[in-house]
């Protein structure tokens, strides 16, 4: 193993691609806390959004079919969510789970068929500029457009909630849905949007995964990705710009944990696979620990059903 | 025209009915899916949960799988109880299951009676080590329970797939990742010959008289019940909400240790890779169908191992994957939900008035 520049690239690379999946579904999940919506149904979301996507690649042998239908059906399957939570008034944290147990029974159904089929190839952009250009060139170019939206994702959500009037909206409902609602804004319409477009990110994080990252279908192919996800949201402390940070962190040690199994150290496989999970406990417990700094930070009503006299 | 109005008091009785409600509609949504991949839905619904117990050795397989999913829903009654969200009961049972497992492999040339019980404690002790790591997190450190909790389940999974690769794969087991079988005494005694339903389920139904007689005739029970209520009328009240939470993440943890124990001294016999087919996570569902109330999470376990057995079935006769089962569960608990709402608000279907047309 060398360790020279273009190697390094390489690697920065990798780490961005590994972590595409965790932006997109924390930068989701990220607009619906923020309204006040707790839907724990990321994972659910996300294989959900992996086998849609996968199955209409083969199906339509079209890619821009199935990225664009990875997200109508996560959003589809997050409309689940919010038909219950906020017309049926369930309790965010229950409705979540059950979408993860639904979403992981439902892709096995639907992805019987699909075991084994090979992926398609995903267009890479710039990939000569890869080549030409050492270190910059692995690092900046050579990517699908998915990254690259990925990474742009985090900045837009950031200019969306602090800097417009429907990110303003968003975050009223989510500090105070009872203020907001006085205002003459509907706040279940605003968390019905929110929940949808949380969906439609999580299930773009499943396509990346089954069209990209590793292009086939593998049942439970997401392995608590999502749920890293949602942690990312509390390590950000529901800034957009640390999900990013964070995501490339966790990136980074699911990759290092892969180059550290293929240069055979002496350090069990499982011991490294479980790095990242107890990477995000440890990081939880150094953010949680200063209860000021996370309750200036959450959504005051995050969790909390609202329910409007009518 | 319809008009919903809240309920001012909760009814009992329709209270327990709609998790009937619920699962009548699971099984109508069941009937729409299985139509759509092709199925006559009737038949496919009968493969799902009338074959499966049609015979002797099927209803002791629904014992078998109702055991620790009765036992570990139990534990966790008490966490949702007081609003404590411990979901990674898998990784508790799991870790339960490597502490038990470890005794068995340790006490593999001992005969006597006193082995199966040091193994069943040890792997009650061993849940409640692995529940406490939240608990902690959450007392001292403010750290939310559910995230920890879960990746735990990971990290459990893990540590077992290295035990059972490495060093306490069967040294004569051509590297085939399981431990030995365990010998005679630490296995649970079988109650009837031919079957496979065995002392465990003692185990489960001590518990659910033990976890009634805490919940509605202890201080604690009352104190777990207003905390789940109103925080703010229990901090009132002066009850000690860091010691309440470690108690109960202590109680669910044992419970699932001992689910887990039951597992490999029971059905399994061993420690091999895939010691519990999510019986952690099936539990929250089994813990909500039930009400979080003793009695119901027994009728709800039977229920929800019905699902279990049911994909068995469905898998060889349907050729449909065995994550169908998780798709019921995870319908079950949508429509238990969904259909709480006639807990709190009245629907009334009323004519239209003549001043409103």
């Amino acid at each position: 193993m060398s360790f020279d520049l273009n190697f390094i690239g390489i690697l920065i690379g990798a780490i961005m691609a590994s972590s595409v999946p965790l932006i997109l579904a924390a930068s989701g999940e990220l607009i619906t806390e923020r309204s006040g919506v707790l839907n724990l149904g990321v994972e659910g979301m996300m294989i959900i959004g992996a086998i849609s996507g996968f199955a209409l690649m083969v199906v339509t042998d079209n890619l821009f079919f199935a990225v664009i239908g990875s997200m109508l059906s996560g959003l589809i399957i997050s409309l689940i969510f919010g038909l219950l939570t906020q017309s049926l008034l369930t309790n965010h944290v229950a409705t979540g789970l059950a979408l993860t147990i639904f979403g992981i029974g439902m892709s096995a159904m639907i992805g019987k068929n699909f075991v084994g089929i090979p992926g398609k190839e995903f267009p890479l952009l710039f990939v000569n500029l890869k080549e030409s250009i050492p270190f910059l060139g692995p690092v900046f170019f050579g990517h699908s457009i998915i990254l690259y939206f990925a990474f742009g994702l985090p900045f837009l959500t950031n200019y969306f909630l602090k800097k417009t009037k429907t990110g303003l909206i968003i975050r009223a409902v989510g500090d105070s849905p009872t203020s907001a609602s006085n205002q003459g804004i509907n706040v279940t319409l605003v968390r019905y949007s929110c929940i949808l477009y949380g969906g439609a990110m999580c299930g773009l994080a499943g396509a990346y995964l089954s069209l990209i990252y590793t292009p086939q279908w593998i049942e439970n192919m997401t392995g608590g990705r999502g749920w890293i996800a949602l942690a990312l949201v509390v390590f950000a402390t529901w800034s957009p710009i640390k999900v990013l940070i964070g995501a490339l962190i966790f990136g980074g040690i699911t990759i290092l944990q892969l180059h550290m199994q293929a240069v055979g150290l002496r350090i069990p496989v499982q011991l490294l696979s479980a790095l990242p999970y107890i990477m995000t406990i440890i990081v939880l417990v150094v953010i949680s620990r200063d209860s000021r700094k996370i309750k200036l930070n959450t959504p005051t009503s995050l969790g909390q059903i609202f329910y409007k006299e009518k | 025209m319809i008009k919903v109005e809240k309920r001012n008091d909760v009814s009992r009785s329709i209270y327990f009915l709609t998790p009937v409600l619920a699962i009548f509609l699971t099984l109508f949504g069941g009937g729409i899916i299985f139509f759509i991949l092709g199925f006559n839905p009737i038949e496919a619904l009968k493969f799902f949960f009338v074959t499966p117990i049609s015979d002797l050795y099927g209803l002791s397989e629904l014992l078998v799988k109702a055991t620790p999913l009765c036992l570990i829903a139990i534990g966790l009654s008490f966490c949702f109880k007081s609003n404590n969200w411990n979901i990674g009961a898998e990784g508790q049972l799991i870790f339960g299951g490597i502490v038990g497992g470890g005794v068995a492999l340790l006490f593999y040339n001992h005969d006597g009676f006193y082995v199966l019980p040091i193994i069943i404690l040890s792997g009650a002790f061993g849940g409640i080590l692995f529940a406490m790591i939240p608990a902690i997190l959450k007392t001292y450190f403010n750290t939310n329970e559910i995230l920890v909790s879960l990746m735990l389940v990971y990290v459990a999974k893990l540590l077992l797939d290295y035990l059972v690769v490495g060093p306490w794969s069967n040294p004569e087991g051509f590297n085939f990742p399981e431990t030995r079988q365990f010998s005679e005494s630490a296995r649970m005694p079988i109650l009837f010959d031919g079957l496979r339903i065995h002392a465990g389920i003692f185990i489960t139904l001590i518990t659910v008289f033990l976890s009634w007689l805490i919940l509605y005739k202890t201080y604690l029970g009352f104190q777990i019940k207003v905390s789940g209520l109103s925080l703010k009328t229990a901090k009132y009240a002066g009850f000690k909400g860091k010691t309440m939470i470690i108690i109960v993440f202590m109680i669910s943890g044992a419970c699932a240790g001992l689910a887990g124990v039951g597992e490999i001294t029971g059905p399994i016999g061993q420690l091999h890779r895939n010691i519990s087919p999510d019986y952690g996570f099936t539990a929250i569902i089994v813990a909500f169908l039930g009400r979080l109330n003793p009695i119901g999470i027994i009728f709800a376990s039977l229920i929800v191992a019905l699902t279990y057995l049911g994909a068995e079935t469905a898998q060889i006769f349907l050729q449909v994957p065995k994550y169908t089962g998780q798709v019921f569960q995870g319908m079950i608990l949508f429509f238990l939900l969904g259909s709480d709402y006639l807990l709190f608000f009245k629907i009334k279907f009323l004519g239209l008035k003549k001043n409103e047309l």
